[in-house]
């Protein structure tokens, strides 16, 4: 456990005040001679980091035309309207963003838990140190990772379509497989469906939370939406799993044989010496997960473009079509933020559960 | 020697940086400058085009003509096409920069004419009067007359002539009404293969409401009439075909669209535009197919559905006049004739439709449709309303057509009530 310890002791010792120096002399200039050299990127974060974000800001609060530059007299001040008709007034603003959000919801409960379980898996397996080809298999996991996110969708497109490679490996072992990218319907619906609920309960269907009925919000992913979750899985995996390779390979082998000696099973060793210790790299893998599942945007603009029936509408593709196909660029903005204020929220929570508690640091 | 060069590379590159700012600084003031004199015919432009290409045929058809043009007047013009045309217009735009003339779809038009984006001169172009009044309609905002269509499309009944003599039919079987439409698609549904298929978007099946009498969105787009009993009925209609399993959208027959399922032969009949030519030419060269005027509603009304891209002129270019002049140059009878032939457009002039009709009697069906052709919905910030109403059309044969045109007339009405 020293390097659960660690952190927080290094993190004391530079709290710790710095002993003054006398201003003059020659480390004078050293402030100006500082900012001089970190201008640069100053220079570059303000304009493309600092403005574009100032400037998102203005736009979700104005009734920009896109036309123009938006500072320069063309756009007005609404204050929170885009924000109102997204998220107060009943309308299709709210019920898309309300579907997008459910969408995306589900897409992050399946993704983030199963490519980090797959990464951990993979990772584990790459570092034994008796496996033959490790070199082979860890570039074959990793290759999905850096291919071209547009050519494996449109290799998932064909792989997924109804007459496709899935569908024709679930029909040769039996079974019938959907019509992957043309199913609206939601895999929880479907299970309730196999269990004799075929239509609505009244009190699912008739009440509702922000313009959708309970039944709506517990559709689960729909078919289509599957399929995108089991491309992301597929996708970054690879990414992780080198991370995790990385802190496992960082993991002291006389911890584990310690724990050896200590009588300690495979399966001990794993879940109470090697998972505590890559907890930083958890996080690290949770968050970056947690961050890039909720901006999905990529294999809806390619694949589905919000199809079928909404059901892969994500935010990120809803502010795009918003913003250029409605010329709706508040709005859009609008929606940028929600997602930004989510995702944060969503960050924090996750810190807080993944705290490092006193008791296991003592 | 090292420092030297050093030096000497620095001066190059400050020197080069010094000649890019002078160039931009000189544009931009030529460009200011010809913006006050353009009225005095003496703006040489360039004109930056951009179009939004259906493949290689059309953008060397339009770098041609544009070409010409040049030559003919001394306007230097600069072809580009797009890789997502709507997107890059709005990036244009938001630059402050849009492209000189650029395609202009019937929905965003109405998005841009609302923010005041376009420049309204269809009327000053030569005999605006020449244009099909559809297309006019689909082009007009607040009651003004736009921008100048470039060309356009209607929906047909194509129809597999293999598969049509296969079933016993005859050319007195094409159907003129609805009830034929249902029986010749129940004669030719066997199989793998159904009778009829169509895109399952309001630009597939919204002809259906026309037919039946029924109307969408008023000339104005000040009212909405989504929920009308002819409306209910015409997706009741179309609902019953699908629940006999005659007809079947793209999707379900493992197609992308409803021409690809045709040239596959997943369906025998479809209802297309003139778009399915070239598709079915260069994807499905064996497939022999004829058109036919799309069939009636109850009552004998006839209907087809509009398609069009106008040329947009955006209100702040700097080389309106000489854009104008271009527009002009490219809608002119014989270029449309010269596009036509290209790539397999329908001129949007008038006084070219019968020798458009001499030169593709295939397809006269589909412009037999320009005397009752309804424009194609399109609706100032309605964009998201209408795939929306597309999204709810493709579930339509699991749907209720009464709630789902009433979701869509209140959907549609809170868009009305932003615009006023």
């Amino acid at each position: 456990m020293t390097t659960a310890t660690g952190t927080p002791a290094a993190a004391r010792a530079a709290k710790r005040p710095a002993p003054r120096r006398p201003r003059g002399g020659i480390r004078g200039h050293e402030a100006a001679a500082g900012w001089l050299f970190t201008a640069p990127v100053l220079v570059l974060l303000a304009l493309f980091l600092v403005l574009p974000i100032l400037m998102a800001a203005w736009v979700s609060v104005s009734d920009w035309t896109g036309q123009g530059n938006p500072f320069s007299g063309g756009a007005h001040f609404v204050g929170a309207k885009n924000f109102s008709s997204l998220l107060t007034r009943d309308g299709l603003a709210r019920q898309d963003l309300m579907t997008s959000l459910r969408n995306n919801f589900y897409y992050v409960l399946l993704v983030v838990p199963l490519q980090t379980a797959l990464a951990l898996f993979l990772a584990i397996v790459l570092n034994r140190r008796r496996l033959a080809g490790r070199g082979f298999f860890r570039t074959a996991y990793y290759f999905p990772s850096v291919t071209s996110s547009v050519a494996i969708s449109i290799v998932f497109l064909f792989m997924f379509s109804g007459g496709g490679v899935v569908n024709a490996l679930i029909s040769s072992a039996g079974g019938t497989g959907p019509n992957w990218f043309a199913d609206p319907d939601g895999l929880i619906h479907i299970l309730l469906d196999k269990l004799g609920v075929h239509s609505a309960p009244a009190a699912l269907a008739n009440h509702g939370l922000l313009g959708q009925s309970w039944w709506d919000w517990l559709a689960g992913p729909s078919v289509a939406m599957t399929a995108l979750i089991v491309l992301a899985v597929w996708t970054t995996s690879g990414t992780f799993m080198l991370m995790f390779l990385a802190a496992l390979q960082n993991i002291p082998a006389e911890v584990e044989e310690a724990a050896l000696i200590d009588g300690a099973s495979a399966w001990q060793r794993t879940r109470l010496v090697v998972l505590p210790m890559l907890r930083p790299t958890l996080f690290l893998v949770l968050t970056l997960g947690l961050i890039g599942t909720w901006q999905v945007f990529d294999q809806v603009y390619i694949i589905s473009q919000g199809n079928p029936a909404k059901t892969t509408l994500t935010p990120a593709y809803l502010s795009y079509t918003t913003s250029f196909n409605d010329q709706q660029w508040g709005q859009g903005a609008a929606i940028a933020f929600i997602l930004f204020a989510i995702i944060v929220a969503l960050t924090a929570l996750q810190r807080f559960v993944l705290r490092e508690r006193k008791a296991d640091a003592g | 020697m090292k420092s030297t060069l050093g030096r000497g590379a620095a001066a190059g590159l400050g020197a080069a940086i010094l000649a890019l700012t002078a160039a931009c600084s000189s544009g931009g003031g030529f460009g200011g400058s010809s913006s006050t004199s353009g009225s005095g015919g003496s703006d040489s432009g360039p004109l930056n085009v951009l179009i939004g290409s259906s493949g290689a045929a059309e953008t060397s058809a339009v770098q041609a003509a544009a070409a010409a043009f040049a030559k003919q007047s001394g306007i230097k013009v600069n072809v580009v096409a797009a890789q997502n045309l709507q997107q890059q217009v709005s990036q244009g735009f938001a630059a402050g920069q849009p492209a000189d003339v650029f395609y202009l779809d019937t929905s965003s038009f109405q998005n841009y004419a609302k923010t005041g984006a376009l420049y309204a001169y269809a009327d000053k172009a030569s005999d605006p009067g020449d244009f099909y009044p559809t297309l006019k309609q689909s082009f007009s905002y607040d009651g003004k007359f736009y921008c100048v269509p470039k060309d356009w499309s209607t929906l047909g009944l194509a129809i597999n002539t293999a598969d049509w003599s296969a079933a016993g039919l005859t050319p007195a079987d094409v159907p003129t009404n609805w009830d034929q439409l249902e029986a010749v698609a129940k004669k030719l549904t066997t199989g793998g293969r159904v009778g009829l298929t169509i895109a399952s978007d309001h630009a597939g099946i919204d002809e259906f409401i026309y037919q039946n009498g029924g109307s969408l969105l008023s000339a104005d787009k000040k009212t909405a009439s989504f929920d009308s009993p002819q409306n209910v009925a015409a997706l009741n209609y179309v609902k019953k075909l699908l629940s006999d399993g005659v007809l079947k959208f793209p999707s379900a027959l493992n197609a992308g669209w409803n021409g690809e399922a045709f040239g596959k032969n997943a369906a025998a009949m479809t209802i297309v535009g003139n778009w399915i030519d070239g598709a079915m030419k260069s994807d499905y060269p064996n497939v022999k197919y004829q058109v036919y005027p799309l069939p009636a509603g109850p009552s004998g009304t006839k209907a087809t559905l509009s398609f069009t891209n106008c040329w947009g002129i955006p209100a702040k270019s700097s080389h309106k006049d000489a854009a104008v002049k271009l527009v002009d140059f490219l809608a002119s009878g014989t270029q449309q004739m010269a596009f036509a032939k290209a790539f397999g457009v329908m001129p949007s002039r008038e006084s070219v439709k019968d020798q458009w009709t001499a030169a593709f009697p295939a397809d006269a069906a589909f412009l037999a449709g320009a005397a009752y052709a309804q424009p194609d919905l399109a609706l100032a910030g309605g964009t998201q309303t209408i795939s929306d109403y597309d999204s709810k059309l493709a579930q339509l044969a699991t749907a209720d057509p009464a709630a789902l045109l009433s979701a869509e007339q209140k959907n549609f009405q809170a868009v009305i009530q932003q615009n006023q």
